[in-house]
């Protein structure tokens, strides 16, 4: 089992892994996000308390999740490249991240387009909000510390490093924020509210969860192409694949 | 341990005649308290709503500016590497910095933040708990910031990298030391904000030295 | 017993090797020479035989085991010296001795390294700050740390770059002294150096 993993840990293998998978992925991403949206924008009842426009966490949900998983995710592949000095774990945590960087923004913007009939407050203070804000500039972090260094060894090293330490710090981040919000009583905006999720909202909000889990898996295999090219782009295989041939250096 | 003193009495020396570097960090600290009154107006109930706020930030903008130098130096003229190559462990002789580097600029805004914090016009009890507040977490600040800074050495970007990198670790210290004062001065007491403080600043003293020596060695490959 | 050996090493750069994989052997009182043009990998070879950049490929052994596994006993038989100098231009030559030692794992008195600096001749400035001596005589400094130290293998970057022909007579007398002790020694530099013993050379390039 685990000579299958490292098999594909090479970058020619999973180059040609990834190439098959991708297509595959996207396809089911647009179909998972389809049904997802039907099922949130059409089948769904309106909230008893909040009316339609509380449809939007049909993606702030979601978004939310999938900002927290990949983060975990970053973490989990810079965890491996720390200890396997494998160049495909640095590749895959460079990749994860403008993904979850966008779930995150995402996340944000649709916490505030749902605060904002709500609450009448474009941004409030919720506790969420506040370390999904947090994880956003951890996000941020990482994708400027790996782009600032020149050396790409040493920068897919220190983003690993940063990506740990932050994803040690998450939790204390959330608990922190949530004493802080809890004190001060901050607005909530929350889901709870509502007397019961109706089964139908919560399949909504899973299948665009699903959905957004298969693009991140889509556009990750296809990033880490672009950066097997890049990176490896003295080698002869490499140097060999049509999509490569025909460019002029 | 006679490696770690020798250190943090090496860098005590160099951070003495290098005054203008350390002073800066401080005046910045003062500057910034006395703006936020500019900013806001000189409402008495207003600063001394804000004035913990305001000083637990600019305590840690001020800890934010003076983090870069902690390795810079050594790296430029070769030192770091004897650092890393030396038979001591590295996280004892990273520890050793780090604290030379809290005597320095951390222990400072300790004592003068109750100074400015008569600028807000804060009781003496909210100013006693500002500088317990920062006495533990300062320590913390220093030993994330060393993080940030070991990570980015000769970086282009530099300060604001750090900065970029590092705030957003800072914020549980943030929350419970300001929190501590404001509540003293709502009257809730904080004891749990001293006790969490302190869970954080030991971890972090703990944690901290093996991340950087690890950070170090990466910045030196 | 305490032999420095190269097995097979190689380092990349911009993902791109920069010389054949590298292999040799130094014994106690050998030197060995590493010439080769600007680029070619000199300051990456020695600095992976010190263990502060990776090896792309193949390893270094210290006493025929790993540096990895004997970190602590490498790092106290290991001096290494770069392009700069490790000197602290704030701290007198005394300090900038005493310090060094102490982080070298063989702690110095104050006489053992006033001696040292007089015998460079800089004893009527061992208390000035470095900031205030020229390069020669910082270079000086450092030639005193070499005669202080007790490690056993030596691996000098440059070290004769900048020095006047005094001052090469002086380093080339400390480096003997250390060859004659059964010290090990491993430098660049791209002159030729007249060492007492045979030197190896070893020439890097593609």
């Amino acid at each position: 089992m685990t000579m299958r993993w490292f098999y594909y840990a090479a970058p020619q293998t999973f180059y040609g892994l990834a190439g098959r998978l991708w297509p595959w992925l996207a396809a089911l991403a647009l179909a998972l996000t389809l049904a997802g949206l039907w099922v949130g924008f059409a089948l769904a009842p309106a909230d008893a308390q909040q009316g339609e426009g509380y449809r939007i966490i049909f993606v702030h949900v979601p978004a939310s999740w999938m900002s927290m998983v990949i983060y975990l995710a970053m973490a989990f592949w810079a965890v491996l490249g720390l200890t396997f000095n494998t160049r495909l774990s640095g590749m895959m945590t460079r990749a994860l991240a403008p993904t979850g960087a966008i779930f995150a923004f995402l996340s944000l913007w649709t916490g505030a387009l749902w605060g904002k009939p709500m609450w009448g407050a474009w941004w409030v203070w919720d506790a969420r909000l506040t370390s999904e804000l947090v994880l956003f500039f951890l996000y941020l972090g990482y994708i400027a510390l790996t782009s600032a260094i020149d050396d790409v060894r040493r920068a897919d090293r220190a983003g690993a490093l940063i990506a740990i330490v932050g994803a040690i710090n998450v939790p204390i981040i959330y608990f922190s924020v949530k004493w802080w919000n809890t004190l001060h009583q901050g607005a909530s905006v929350s889901l709870t509210r509502s007397p019961s999720m109706a089964q139908l909202m919560l399949w909504g909000m899973l299948l665009m969860a699903l959905a957004m889990w298969v693009y991140t898996l889509a556009i990750v295999c296809y990033r880490v192409r672009t950066l097997i090219i890049e990176r490896e782009r003295h080698t002869d295989w490499v140097k060999a694949l049509p999509e490569v041939a025909g460019v002029k250096a | 341990m006679s490696a770690f003193f020798a250190l943090v009495a090496r860098d005590l020396r160099l951070a003495f005649r290098r005054k203008a570097e350390v002073l800066s960090g401080l005046f910045f600290f003062v500057v910034v308290a006395a703006l936020f009154p500019l900013a806001i107006g000189p409402e008495a109930a207003t600063l001394r709503h804000i004035g913990p706020g305001v000083l637990w930030v600019g305590a840690l903008l001020a800890s934010m500016l003076t983090l870069p130098r902690l390795f810079e130096n050594d790296w430029r003229d070769g030192s770091l590497e004897h650092l890393v190559l030396s038979p001591h462990p590295l996280g004892l002789l990273v520890l050793g910095k780090i604290f030379a580097h809290w005597l320095v600029s951390g222990l400072p805004l300790v004592a003068l933040a109750p100074l400015l914090g008569l600028q807000f016009d804060l009781p003496s009890d909210a100013l006693g708990m500002l500088a317990l507040s920062l006495l533990l977490g300062t320590p913390v600040l220093s030993c994330i910031g060393a993080i940030g800074a070991a990570l980015t050495l000769g970086v282009r970007g530099g300060g604001v990298l750090v900065a970029l990198l590092v705030l957003p670790l800072f914020v549980p210290v943030l929350v419970f030391g300001a929190g501590a004062v404001e509540a003293l001065n709502s009257g809730l007491g904080a004891q749990a904000h001293v006790s969490i403080l302190l869970a954080m600043l030991l971890p972090a003293v703990f944690f901290s030295p093996w991340a950087c020596s690890a950070a170090l060695r990466i910045a030196l490959e | 017993m305490s032999q420095l050996q190269a097995i097979a090493l190689s380092c990349e750069r911009g993902g791109r090797p920069l010389f054949a994989p590298q292999s040799f052997t130094l014994s106690p009182g050998q030197a060995m020479q590493i010439e080769g043009d600007n680029g070619s990998g000199k300051t990456s070879l020695l600095r992976m035989v010190c263990g502060l950049a990776p090896t792309a490929s193949g390893e270094v052994r210290w006493g025929g085991q790993a540096i990895a596994e004997v970190r602590h006993a490498f790092s106290r038989d290991l001096l290494y010296l770069g392009h700069s100098l490790g000197l602290k231009d704030e701290l007198s030559a005394l300090e900038n001795l005493r310090a060094a030692s102490v982080l070298a794992g063989h702690p110095v008195g104050h006489e053992q390294a006033l001696q040292a600096l007089q015998a460079q001749g800089l004893g009527s400035r061992s208390h000035l700050p470095l900031r205030v001596l020229s390069q020669g005589q910082k270079r000086r400094v450092a030639l005193a740390r070499l005669q202080l130290s007790k490690a056993r293998l030596w691996v000098l970057d440059e070290p004769f770059v900048a020095l006047d022909t005094l001052a090469v007579h002086a380093l080339q007398q400390v480096l003997r002294q250390h060859l004659q002790q059964d010290g090990l020694l491993l430098f660049t530099s791209h002159q030729a150096v007249d060492l007492g013993s045979a030197v190896l050379p070893w020439r890097l390039g593609r």
